[in-house]
């Protein structure tokens, strides 16, 4: 299985599936050392199976999320990796 | 008032036209209904399905400017790709394509934001600089802008008819190409992969505070982020956008 190394900005796709605020741009806080930086500037790891953004400080998961397509879909959304995440309007 | 949330939704564009750019890569021209516009750099990602309901799907950056009319996809064909060859050997003009889009606003600029503005490309990662340089000339916008581009042949610089002729008579906009496997007799550019003495001699000044926008394969991409920060660029004012190692 492929899994790429890329920006959180490819994360950005499958994450908008689930918010409606733009995520590259919202900041997260790594709940492992603390740092902030916005989603886009961190690590995405993308394959068949999901996505996991990675913090661009300490390589701590973030954020994990897995979508089952067949049928209704389902989503699993693991955030136990960010202390909070700051989403914000765009002006 | 702010712009309200929306959530993202999978639409068919249609194709109006296609146009090969170099014999690798080719542009599609789409209208896409309901589209409210993107903001160079931005990314669509686009969706494949076969008979059989197998799906395969791609990111591509948008490489037209957001005051153009139609929204423009720039396709490099990768030989073992799953989505690549069928966009650039098979799709036609008056077919349907499902996508949606725009996504990600983190790897985008608007003329607003000022500059200096400095783009590092690798091949087809040129598409959303593309976007960004053809959106700073339609606004009229006249922050500096160095290009740096790296093509394996001067016959594979992608846009080069259009970077020579928007960077002529426009003295903020520098153009300075290397090629990394051949270059033609005469050739007095650089004809190497991007190094940080390169970087050195191209990037504006640390003290200049450009903002830096990367986009190309994985090893290009980190390897002049990394060269950036050595020379003394802000890590936050450097963004970058990896193809990763195949694309498809």
């Amino acid at each position: 299985m492929d899994e790429h190394r890329l920006d959180g900005n490819a994360a950005a796709g499958v994450l908008a599936e689930i918010f409606t605020f733009e995520i590259t741009t919202a900041r997260a806080a790594c709940a492992h050392c603390g740092a902030t930086g916005e989603v886009g500037a961190q690590m995405a790891y993308v394959s068949e199976i999901g996505t996991v953004v990675r913090c661009s400080a300490c390589d701590n998961a973030l954020i994990r999320v897995v979508r089952q397509d067949d049928g209704p879909q389902r989503y699993w959304l693991d955030l136990k990796g960010v202390e909070y995440l700051q989403l914000r309007e765009r002006l | 008032m702010a712009e309200a949330p929306r959530k993202l939704a999978w639409c068919i564009a249609e194709v109006v036209e296609t146009s090969p750019d170099t014999s690798r890569t080719k542009s599609l021209f789409l209208e896409i209904p309901g589209w409210e516009g993107h903001r160079a750099g931005q990314h669509i990602d686009v969706r494949l399905t076969a008979e059989d309901g197998y799906q395969a799907q791609r990111s591509y950056s948008i490489a037209s400017a957001p005051e153009d009319g139609r929204v423009e996809l720039l396709v490099e064909r990768l030989d073992d790709g799953e989505v690549s060859p069928y966009l650039t050997d098979e799709l036609r003009a008056g077919d349907g394509l499902e996508l949606r889009g725009p996504i990600g606003g983190w790897f985008a600029w608007e003329a607003r934001e000022g500059g200096p503005l400095l783009l590092v490309a690798g091949g087809s990662g040129i598409a959303p600089l593309m976007a960004m340089i053809r959106h700073r000339q339609a606004a009229g916008n006249d922050t500096p802008v160095r290009l740096l581009f790296s093509s394996r042949s001067y016959e594979g610089i992608i846009f080069r008819d259009e970077l020579e002729r928007l960077a002529t008579g426009d003295e903020t906009l520098e153009i300075i190409h290397t090629l990394t496997r051949s270059a033609p007799p005469g050739w007095e550019g650089y004809d190497r992969r991007i190094d940080e003495e390169m970087l050195g001699e191209v990037a504006f000044s640390p003290d200049e505070r450009p903002l830096t926008y990367i986009c190309g394969p994985t090893p290009l991409v980190e390897t002049v982020a990394t060269d950036l920060v050595g020379l003394g660029h802000e890590p936050a004012r450097v963004k970058t956008e990896r193809f990763g190692p195949t694309g498809g």
